[in-house]
């Protein structure tokens, strides 16, 4: 199906009329055009919008468990009014603060981070900058919000069982998840979260399928592979790697339901459980490891490529230079998602698992050191003597590239087995990966969200505020994951609800009190950015079409009117003839992609 | 636009067209099918690696040795026949496809009905064949007792057979057995169920002419990639339980 036969169907679909390909200025009800929406631009910002919500959320439960780890002794008899029996006198229980913990990583890795991240920019980029009128099946499309939709829903509704939601961590190990009677937070919760978790993967399917063949089938005329936006490559490995490792996930999913209804015996195997003998046998609980690590080892790539496409993007134009070593970027990408997969046992050298297969995944985990420094190098290269212009955007982009640096030097420490089996599951492993792929990757959607909004929503987000998100955000990420690297190496566990009883961690008392002042500083700027999101929506400095490229940059979707309507282009697509980087060329600032490449110049 | 004629380089990859020359739907298809397989290929690579760490597995010749309404020992009779019916379900499939690509309604129409009838009476049998599991109980020794147990996802009454009281008679088997056993040949009834589902909504538009009038039955087609897809996984399931 042609750009223009696809746009017409959905035209057909949601009018029941077939339109001309400007459908800009055709009626809509509120519902099909805001709700059930099949148009790329709305679905983008319903994933964003969403994604907000759980990333305040997520954000506000680790508020909530750092207080109790920062201020032990104290109460906060508020926290009684909120959560009544599960913070009885003021202080967070164990139930709550375990279930405050999983929730917080399934929120931030799942809903913000892979849907909220890929499922923004995926939708809203790629048939913008591949010059397509929307995705391959719009339909579809719609479909893989709405199944993130009742995801979210099925979650939300999971924290208010009065067993409580999940509290098995975020990564589900059985036996704890498999067995109801092994805490309260195994029992209801954990079946909505296995349901939530299932819808979770349906909608990030339906998605993915439509990034790739999109990508592939309707790019517009002139635009090679090789002369794609990074943006658009990243999301391309990203939605590649989720077709390929979320069903794994499902097959887990579906087999710890068994497990924990129908009496199988997958992931169990001689447990007493309250003095009581189970008949389960012949199960692995390495097993499920296994089957979860799949997944979960990708996960972070996942989380984390769109974050790099973005940057790459981000950091070329406001250095207003050609990104540098484009193909080594697109292999580097390849390498990453191609290594990513056969690294996932490094999260396990402490399982159980046979010793020799450790040297295996050492090895692999250590290669990815290679495509990820070159991609590091890169982006800083393309800095140097760049004519560097500090949009919000551009500095959250450089702060990705810090933290990638400061988090992905450790990885080369956790990578190595007979380091990890000191470090493993202490707070060096949490300062590692929230730096690597939490926060960077929240830098990474920022700065998407700043560049990109005036795109979105035709209006300007304030620039004072932005600066200020940054410096404060930057500044406590570090002030609150660099201290955690000694705690860790000092051999302080994580999960622990309170640490007060062990003489070897009464040292960081003082330190975890600080950390818990900072998580509050930062939490509180947060609200800076929100209110200036949806403060600019509606108020916001108006993007006109004599300013409709207000970065100056040369991709496509900057070629479409300012609030482009349902079919991107007024008219025909326009035909790419050149890269996407073509910055500070001859004397000129930037030659967009869609002009012909002149009489004595040569492609890039 | 006058830029069509000018453009220089031309190839599979310039933008334009599908480099693969297939619509999106079917590469659409394609993708989910890879996805799907990794589903599978979890299940059975689970599979495998409990039934290999276990110290015994059952005797898939004893197990599978009913078939329904002849009281003789007919090991993997009536699996074959399963199998016979899907593939050649599979065979009528291709025959649909091939029916619309000469855009003949009646022999897309007659194929699709024998498809639907092909899977139907495969859902069939592993139903007959479920219940027989589920609800024929056998003699098992349990501490030194005789036990009546059927084939269920906690009881396995297929283990090794030990001589008592002058006969021999079996023991507790794995009990991984049941799970894997319903769990993925479950699962795979489960996908041929919604290929049912969509070649019934696919005859119904055939016979509303959708098709006909849309110029092309690329919709049997990409129906047809999901079944024999199916098909090829029964093949691997069929060969991980019954075979070895």
């Amino acid at each position: 199906m042609t750009n223009e036969e696809a746009l017409q169907h959905q035209t057909q679909v949601a009018h029941g009329a077939a339109v001309a390909a400007h459908v800009a200025h055709h009626k809509q009800s509120f519902i099909t055009k805001y709700i059930f929406s099949q148009d790329h631009k709305i679905i983008s910002r319903q994933f964003l919008i969403t994604g907000i919500i759980w990333a305040v959320i997520g954000g506000f439960f680790s508020v909530l468990f750092r207080m109790q780890l920062g201020f032990p002794d104290q109460t906060f008899p508020w926290l009684e009014d909120i959560f009544g029996k599960w913070a009885e006198g003021g202080r967070i229980s164990q139930d709550l603060y375990y279930t405050l913990v999983t929730m917080h990583g399934t929120i931030l890795v799942f809903f913000v981070l892979t849907a909220g991240l890929s499922g923004t920019f995926s939708n809203f980029l790629i048939p913008l900058q591949v010059g397509a009128r929307d995705m391959a099946s719009p339909f579809v499309n719609m479909l893989s919000y709405w199944f993130f939709f009742a995801a979210s829903v099925v979650m939300f509704s999971s924290l208010f069982v009065s067993t409580g939601g999940s509290s098995v961590g975020w990564t589900f190990y059985p036996p704890l998840s498999a067995l109801g009677d092994a805490a309260e937070g195994a029992k209801t919760g954990m079946d909505l979260w296995l349901i939530s978790i299932f819808l979770f993967i349906v909608s990030q399917l339906l998605g993915g399928l439509n990034y790739v063949v999109t990508i592939i089938n309707m790019r517009t005329k002139g635009m090679f592979m090789t002369r794609l936006p990074l943006t658009i490559w990243s999301f391309m490995f990203t939605a590649i790697l989720g077709i390929l490792t979320f069903p794994v996930l499902l097959s887990a999913v579906v087999l710890l339901m068994f497990d924990r209804h129908l009496g199988t015996s997958f992931f169990l195997s001689d447990i007493v459980i309250q003095g009581k003998i189970l008949p389960n046998e012949g199960g692995s609980p390495i097993l499920f490891q296994h089957l979860f690590w799949f997944l979960g080892h990708p996960e972070v790539y996942i989380v984390a490529l769109p974050a790099m496409g973005i940057t790459s993007e981000v950091v070329s134009t406001n250095s207003r230079k050609p990104i540098f070593g484009y193909m080594a970027m697109v292999g580097s990408f390849f390498a990453i998602s191609t290594l990513s997969m056969i690294v996932w046992a490094h999260h396990m050298f402490v399982s159980g698992m046979n010793p020799f297969l450790g040297s295996v995944f050492t090895l692999f985990t250590l290669l990815i050191a290679v495509p990820s420094a070159i991609k590091v190098f890169n982006w800083l290269t393309t800095l140097w003597r760049g004519n560097i212009i500090f949009t919000p955007a551009m500095l959250f982009s450089i702060g990705f590239v810090s933290l990638f640096i400061s988090g992905g030097l450790t990885g080369i420490w956790l990578g190595n087995a007979a380091i990890d089996m000191h470090i493993h599951d202490t707070y060096f492993n949490i300062a590692h990966f929230h730096l690597v792929m939490g926060v960077a990757s929240m830098f990474g959607m920022f700065a998407g969200v700043y560049h990109w909004f005036p795109k979105m929503f035709g209006r300007f987000m304030n620039k004072t505020l932005g600066y200020i998100h940054f410096w404060i955000t930057i500044v406590c990420a570090y002030l609150i994951f660099w201290p955690m690297h000694y705690e860790g190496i000092a051999g302080m566990p994580r999960r622990y609800y309170d640490y007060s009883n062990w003489e070897s961690f009464k040292m960081f008392e003082g330190l975890n009190t600080f950390i818990g002042y900072v998580v509050i500083i930062v939490f509180a700027t947060q609200f800076l950015f929100i209110f200036n999101f949806f403060y600019s929506i509606y108020k916001g400095r108006k993007m006109t079409e004599s300013n409709k490229n207000p970065w100056k940059a040369t991709t496509l979707e900057w070629t479409t009117p300012p609030l482009p309507g349902h079919g991107n282009w007024e008219g025909e697509i326009p035909e790419v003839h050149r890269w996407a980087y073509d910055y500070s060329k001859g004397d000129r600032d930037f030659i967009p992609q869609t002009e012909p490449i002149g009489e004595d110049e040569g492609e890039h | 636009m006058e830029t069509a004629a000018v453009q220089t380089k031309k190839g599979l990859w310039s933008g334009g067209r599908s480099p693969f020359n297939v619509s999106y739907g079917k590469l659409m298809m394609w993708y989910f099918l890879l996805s799907d397989s990794f589903t599978f290929g979890a299940f059975l690579i689970s599979y495998g690696t409990i039934r290999f760490s276990s110290n015994y597995w059952v005797d898939h010749n004893y197990v599978f040795n009913s078939f329904p309404g002849i009281h003789a020992n007919a090991p993997l009779a009536f699996v074959s026949l399963m199998t016979f019916i899907l593939i050649f379900s599979s065979v009528t499939m291709v025959l649909a496809v091939h029916e619309g690509h000469k855009m003949n309604k009646r022999g897309v129409e007659k194929w699709l009905m024998f498809t639907i009838l092909g899977g139907l009476a495969f859902l069939s049998c592993q139903a007959v064949e479920w219940t027989h599991l589920l609800t024929t109980s056998h003699p098992v020794l349990v501490n030194g007792q005789i036990e009546y147990w059927n084939t269920t996802t906690s009881h396995n009454p297929w283990g090794p057979r030990v001589l008592f009281e002058g006969g021999l008679i079996n023991t507790p088997g794995p009990v991984a057995f049941g799970g894997y056993f319903f769990g993925i040949t479950g699962f795979h009834g489960f996908h041929v169920s919604v290929g049912v589902i969509l070649l019934i909504i696919t005859l119904i538009n055939t016979k509303r002419g959708v098709f006909h009038n849309r110029g092309h039955y690329e919709m049997v087609e990409k129906i047809g990639l999901y079944w024999h897809f199916v098909d090829l996984v029964w093949v691997f399931v069929f060969l991980c339980f019954y075979l070895i």
